[in-house]
């Protein structure tokens, strides 16, 4: 009973985003590529990258995560609001879920989305060039601790946002500007000091760094360091969250 | 056999209001029940305590025996609760909307029967693979009961499931929910339309500023205070001289037009036609009529509503003593 309830708002939630596939899964697919286009384009041979690789193929890794970030953090957050703001999220809140079960289930739908989409700019990037892959488990390791981690921001997200601009505002101030200072178009060994030392305080730059590893086997930092850090991340939101739901923090009051 | 639903001592505040102020009630099980009161009277904050959807500050809650706090799995697996509400998910389908929420109880194609059954009953069989969005009001409404009907609860909750639908609805409604009723669900019902209380509910709990200020069965509080009054309306032939022992029962008095407010312990209709007939009266048409459970309403949450500006008078006085 406990797991059929659990893997229906799950369902619920894939349903949910995949009727709007267009919006959920192509369009990022698409922006992706018009960076990839665009920035590969202008930045080719001009940005130091550290790696004995081509720029472009150094972009498309960063890209994948920077979208898996985005995609992941937008399915959960804008899903509890819109259903908080039409009201419909009483029907879940009706029901005998548990907290856990409440926040396993929008994670996991944020996992598929941001898997979908990376594995989507992946394919049309090999239209382009040719990826390499060094060690996939690190690749899916990363992928998925960064979709589950941005699914429970965006959770923490949803619940605290009452209006669709406050969770805008979340997402321009915080997650775009977190993910573009991460490292997705450039290494921070490229980076004067004082930045270099700045982005080490920005969990996304972990979770890029971490997942281009597996593509090529070398990164700014060890992939353990990043895996420990993007894993420390992860488990204190799912206790920020799980506290949250608990208290029925606007929820339930 | 336990009480379908349990409530001890129930306090609510909002931002210092305070919404309910130490609820004690008791619906056994199989009742139709009805909680009635104002805009502004605590009806659906008590009923969002029950459904898990606000936290009470003080006092407890149990769904058939379950504390919807500490053992809120069963207590809500028991519960089905309809908001007042028009809400709607607009990217599913009626049925895709109905086998989800039944999903969360933990409910899958076993219970397929019964979500065609909820969608016979309520006339929304052609409407299964319409798009939430595509609905007119009233369907969206004969939804939301279907979605709290879809775990097959034993206690349902309808807070106002009628306001804003037109009377065919609201009879197909009725019907549907006395069946249910008969079924052996027990039924707590909060509506604005007292003909709807009265014609449903057997006992009835009229709650006013976060306070129950009347709790009886249906008949009882007909018969109490104002339920004991009668309106006599007489038509005469000539415009009729009232004796002195009646002036103060008067309600009306137009040319040969006369209403009476009489009190069914003391008043005797018979004595009181005698009475005009012996001052020249010629009775032409008579018409009586009993206090209804709007009258009571009325009656009694305008009492409660006096008292509190009393008690607000009294304490604003002693302070300045």
């Amino acid at each position: 009973m406990i797991a059929r309830g659990f893997y229906t708002l799950f369902y619920k939630e894939l349903l949910r985003f995949s009727k709007v596939a267009w919006q959920t899964l192509l369009a990022p697919v698409i922006t992706a590529l018009l960076y990839l286009l665009v920035f590969a384009h202008v930045l080719e041979g001009k940005v130091k990258i550290f790696y004995q690789i081509d720029y472009t193929v150094f972009l498309i890794p960063g890209l994948m995560m920077m979208s898996v970030i985005q995609n992941a953090f937008a399915n959960s957050s804008s899903s509890i609001i819109q259903s908080k703001v039409t009201g419909n999220l009483v029907f879940i809140l009706l029901t005998p879920l548990s907290h856990l079960e409440f926040f396993s289930a929008f994670v996991l739908a944020s996992v598929v989305r941001g898997l979908a989409v990376a594995l989507g700019i992946y394919l049309v990037a090999l239209f382009f060039v040719t990826v390499p892959v060094f060690n996939l488990g690190f690749i899916f390791i990363f992928a998925i601790l960064a979709s589950a981690t941005l699914g429970a921001l965006g959770v923490i997200a949803g619940i605290w946002a009452e209006k669709f601009d406050q969770l805008a505002a979340f997402g321009n101030f915080i997650i775009m500007p977190l993910s573009f200072l991460s490292g997705v178009f450039y290494s921070v060994h490229s980076l004067p000091p004082f930045w270099h030392g700045l982005s080490q305080f920005n969990p996304f730059f972990y979770m890029i760094d971490g997942f281009r590893f597996g593509f090529f086997g070398v990164s700014d930092f060890s992939p353990w360091i990043s895996l420990a850090a993007t894993g420390s991340f992860f488990i204190a939101l799912t206790i920020i969250t799980l506290v949250m739901l608990a208290k029925g923090y606007k929820l339930r009051n | 056999m336990k009480p379908a639903i349990s409530i001890n001592g129930i306090q609510k505040n909002f931002a210092g209001v305070q919404a309910l102020s130490g609820i004690d009630l008791e619906i056994q099980q199989g009742e139709f029940f009805g909680l009635l009161g104002p805009n502004g009277a605590g009806k659906s904050t008590l009923i969002n305590i029950i459904a898990g959807l606000a936290r009470a500050d003080a006092g407890s809650v149990t769904v058939l025996g379950h504390d919807v706090v500490t053992d809120y799995r069963h207590s809500r697996r028991n519960l089905g609760v309809v908001p007042q509400e028009l809400v709607f998910d607009p990217f599913f389908t009626v049925r895709e909307v109905l086998k989800i929420q039944a999903g969360y109880f933990g409910l899958g194609r076993e219970n397929d029967p019964w979500i065609e059954e909820l969608l016979g009953a309520l006339m929304l069989t052609d409407k299964a693979e319409a798009n939430m969005r595509t609905l007119s009001g009233g369907m969206k409404r004969r939804v939301l009961v279907a979605q709290a009907l879809a775990h097959q609860p034993k206690v349902v909750v309808l807070d106002e499931p009628t306001a804003g639908v037109d009377v065919e609805l609201r009879k197909s409604l009725w019907e549907f929910i006395k069946r249910l009723h008969k079924k052996g669900h027990t039924i707590v019902l909060t509506t604005h339309y007292l003909e709807e209380a009265e014609a449903l509910c057997d006992r009835i709990a009229i709650l006013n500023h976060g306070e129950i200020i009347a709790l009886d069965t249906k008949d009882g509080l007909l018969r109490r205070g104002i339920g004991n009054s009668m309106t006599v309306s007489i038509t005469t032939a000539d415009p009729v001289i009232v004796p002195d022992q009646l002036k103060k029962n008067i309600k009306l008095q137009n040319h040969d037009y006369l209403v009476l407010q009489l009190n069914r312990q003391q008043d005797s209709v018979v004595q009181v036609l005698d009475l005009l007939r012996d001052h020249g009266a010629d009775i032409l048409e008579l018409q009586t009529e009993a206090a209804d459970l709007e009258d009571v309403f009325v009656e009694l949450t305008r009492n409660s509503n006096s008292h509190n500006k009393n008690s607000s008078n009294t304490t604003a006085s002693d302070l300045t003593k």
